[in-house]
């Protein structure tokens, strides 16, 4: 509704124009709008909570549990608060003793979960590697002790507790939010002095495992690309039935579950496989120099590839499909060559497709489970390997939540890179 | 529909699904290794149980570790309500206080008489497990294919004598000690040397030496399967699956006693299991003198009780002697660690770290 439309409405501004119920009409129509609207929303609702139940609570609470750890904090309250006042400088003195001991046995009678003498020293080993038994049995054996000085009957239990570097770490963690499993996450640690340096070089894994994952997606992602784009492009410009009959084919494994293919490359590339077999068959390699193609990062590279390849297929030909082919043809007729015609004209209509096709294959890849866990081996697995490592076995959560939350912002600045440089605006999924 | 019924429908349907899973309380679920392991198991605990009191089991397999009865306890739905661990699990996860404790003047006393806390072999019984087991890892080969056999832990190390891919289980646990060993470290001083930087550079040193040859294995049930597919010369195994396959199955594989690591295995119930008594009534009939020696005729692992061990005879359908195939066999302990559960405890977080990182490296 304009005012143009309506001159007379303009002439009589300020005087609002009645319904015959008496509600001014302007208001009668955002009320019936704001109801469609909210009738709209209630049908997004059952999405909109599983998206919340499902993606953002659990990724916060995964970002939330690699920063906050409040082990030391509730298994030691008295502690916490007694040693804020030290020095760090020598032993703290006879009250902080105290309210360590009895926060000791405290824990040690209660055994409440998460707040035992156990996870302190879980919590401190992560620190201080070898010290999980002193806390363990010490507190066995404080539970003896019913007075003072405690001190000295502390550093009875063990002479251990003579050493100032466990106090700092001690201190380090009664703060419930803590910068150590990032730290762990990118092979750093704190020193004896709480300063904070590298890990030792047979410790560390982190980052060189973070470049292999970015260094294999890449491979995969440029792998995936060579082989989709001429299958795109036969698909896009065979007649319809012909190409069904391709596009079947690419989906068939599509549809086929992902274990079962990840299975039969097993099955193709082992030693005691297809590939060896027939290689060894005519002659090309000995019987006991058969290749190794598997349980390496060969095998992850292949399997991936074929794994992920019908995502790049699949937006390329959607984009291809709306060239029409009489560009190419005008191109021609314009005097440009086969290859410039390709170059010019062809090629920069397919981008949209290439950036989508690229951006979810790496996406997909560098955040691959199942397939590098069973092709992998030992020298193939992926950062997601590692995480699972931590959730399922070692079971410090902490350093999994730092970990995977490195990985997802890597995965958010690829995408603001790749906004920047291609325009997310242009990406098309088909 | 409007949402006010769809909602109730919901609530019904899964109170229906919940009545329907509380209906089964007289069941208990029995978590352990697998394989001929939990076969000696089913034998020799559930199937007496079972007919004694009429309760039902529900058995499950796992890989050891402590993750799942982490994760069960600490969302507090405890679907396990009984579980076979290592020691060094059970002692961490009791000093976490996932684990119930057990009151020891409970269990039952021997069948000669003697009480519980006389009768269990010393360091068998904690404040959350009772063991039932002592269990080894050791190594094997296969007789028909290697002819004038390894004899000492050296020899698996040994590429040059003999040649061939080597088995072991994928982490540092026992690997570190064996390689020690092998590296002329006697038995009783593999701990001392361990708790040193030195020592465990020095193992790393000595795995170095093979670890091209190596594969990894996780599961107990997949060394005799390696050895028999014939894709590796030696492996390391758990030697009662290694004595099923030549007992049960007439494999020619030979198991090595020199530089075996012995340990236990234990019962424990996670804290808040749904049928805690039952469990416990489980425990207390499986450790029973009785129930442990008849699993020592399906399976070579040493009873945890001293009164069982005049019980073990032959195995269940074989004229073998069960007494020299156990790891407790003074033959067989010659050249044994037991393994340190304090050491473990302590070093296995960064030793992971360290024996992961090297793997890739």
């Amino acid at each position: 509704m304009t005012d143009a439309a309506l001159p007379s409405t303009a002439q009589t501004a300020g005087a609002a124009i009645l319904a015959d119920d008496g509600i001014p009409l302007k208001q009668k129509l955002a009320r019936t709008t704001r109801q469609l609207k909210w009738r709209a929303f209630l049908l997004t609702l059952p999405l909109v909570l599983f998206l919340i139940v499902s993606f953002v609570l659990p990724i916060g609470q995964m970002l939330f549990r690699s920063v906050h750890n409040p082990t030391a904090g509730k298994v030691l309250p008295n502690f916490t608060v007694s040693i804020q006042n030290w020095d760090e400088q020598g032993l703290p003195d006879e009250a902080v003793f105290e309210g360590f001991v009895k926060d000791i046995q405290d824990a040690a009678q209660k055994r409440e979960i998460g707040r035992t003498v156990g996870n302190l020293a879980t919590r401190i080993n992560y620190e201080i590697p070898g010290t999980r038994s002193l806390f363990t049995s010490s507190a066995r054996k404080l539970k003896r002790v019913k007075e003072g000085p405690y001190k000295e009957a502390l550093l009875k239990t063990n002479k251990k507790w003579d050493n100032p570097a466990i106090w700092r770490a001690l201190k380090r963690a009664t703060r419930d939010f803590t910068p150590a499993f990032y730290l762990a996450a990118v092979d750093r640690k704190y020193d004896d002095e709480g300063r904070i340096v590298q890990a030792e070089e047979l410790y560390q894994i982190y980052i060189g495992n973070f470049g292999k994952t970015l260094w294999l997606s890449t491979i995969i992602t440029f792998c995936c690309f060579l082989l989709a784009f001429p299958v795109s492009y036969l698909l896009s410009v065979l007649p319809l039935r012909t190409s069904n009959l391709l596009m079947i084919l690419v989906l068939l494994p599509f549809w086929t579950s992902l274990l079962v293919r990840t299975t039969a490359w097993i099955a193709i590339l082992q030693t005691e496989g297809i590939i060896n077999d027939i290689l060894v068959f005519i002659g090309l390699v000995a019987d006991d120099g058969r290749i190794q193609m598997i349980y390496n990062r060969t095998g992850t590279v292949i399997s991936m590839v074929h794994i992920l390849l019908p995502f790049m297929i699949l937006p390329l030909y959607s984009v291809m499909k709306t060239i029409p082919p009489s560009y190419m043809r005008a191109a021609r007729s314009l005097g440009a060559n086969p290859f410039t015609a390709f170059r010019r004209v062809y090629f920069p209509q397919t981008l949209p497709g290439i950036a989508a096709g690229t951006l979810l294959v790496f996406i997909l890849s560098i955040g691959f489970y199942i397939t590098p866990a069973l092709v992998g081996g030992e020298d193939g697995i992926l950062i997601s390997n590692l995480i699972a490592y931590h959730i399922q076995k070692s079971l410090n959560w902490s350093l999994g939540a730092a970990l995977g939350a490195i990985l997802l912002v890597a995965v958010l600045v690829l995408y603001w890179i790749y906004n920047k440089l291609v325009g997310i605006e242009r990406l098309s999924f088909g | 529909m409007k949402l006010s019924t769809l909602l109730k429908t919901t609530v019904a349907g899964v109170g229906l699904a919940f009545a329907s899973s509380m209906a089964q309380a007289g069941d208990i679920t029995v978590v352990s290794w697998g394989g001929a392991y939990t076969k000696s198991q089913i034998e020799a605990y559930h199937k007496p149980w079972i007919a004694k009191t009429g309760n039902g089991i529900k058995s499950e397999d796992y890989n050891g570790g402590t993750a799942e009865i982490k994760a069960q306890v600490e969302a507090g739905n405890v679907t396990w309500d009984i579980v076979d661990v290592e020691l060094s699990d059970a002692v961490r996860a009791c000093d976490e206080g996932l684990l119930e404790t057990i009151d020891h003047s409970t269990l039952p006393a021997g069948a000669d008489g003697t009480a519980a806390t006389d009768d269990f072999i010393e360091g068998t019984l904690h404040d959350c497990a009772v063991a039932n087991i002592v269990w080894s890892t050791i190594f094997a080969y296969d007789s028909s294919k290697i002819a004038d056999g390894p004899t000492t832990m050296a020899d698996f190390f040994d590429l040059k004598k003999y040649p061939g891919k080597r088995g072991l289980r994928k982490g540092p646990k026992a690997n570190l000690e064996m390689a020690l060993i092998a590296d002329g470290v006697p038995a009783k001083d593999v701990y001392e040397v361990l708790n040193t930087p030195e020592g465990i550079d020095r193992a790393f040193k000595k795995l170095d030496t093979i670890k091209d040859s190596v594969v990894w294995w996780e599961a107990g049930a997949q060394p005799p399967q390696l050895l028999a597919d014939g894709e590796v010369a030696m492996t390391t195994a758990y030697n009662g699956r290694i004595f099923n396959a030549v007992a049960g199955e007439g494999k020619p594989f030979e198991i090595v006693w020199d530089g075996q690591i012995w340990d236990l295995d234990l019962w424990v119930i996670p804290k808040g299991a749904k049928n805690k008594e039952l469990a416990l009534d489980f425990l207390k009939f499986s450790t029973s003198t009785e129930a442990l020696a008849a699993q020592a005729s399906w399976i070579s692992y040493g009873p945890a009780r001293k009164s069982s061990s005049s019980l073990v005879g032959k195995y269940h359908n074989k004229d073998i002697d069960m007494g020299p195939q156990m790891p407790t066999a003074p033959d067989n302990l010659k050249n044994a660690v037991q393994n340190d559960f304090n050491f473990w405890a302590d070093n296995q977080d960064q030793l992971n770290e360290r024996f992961n990182a090297w793997l890739a490296g």
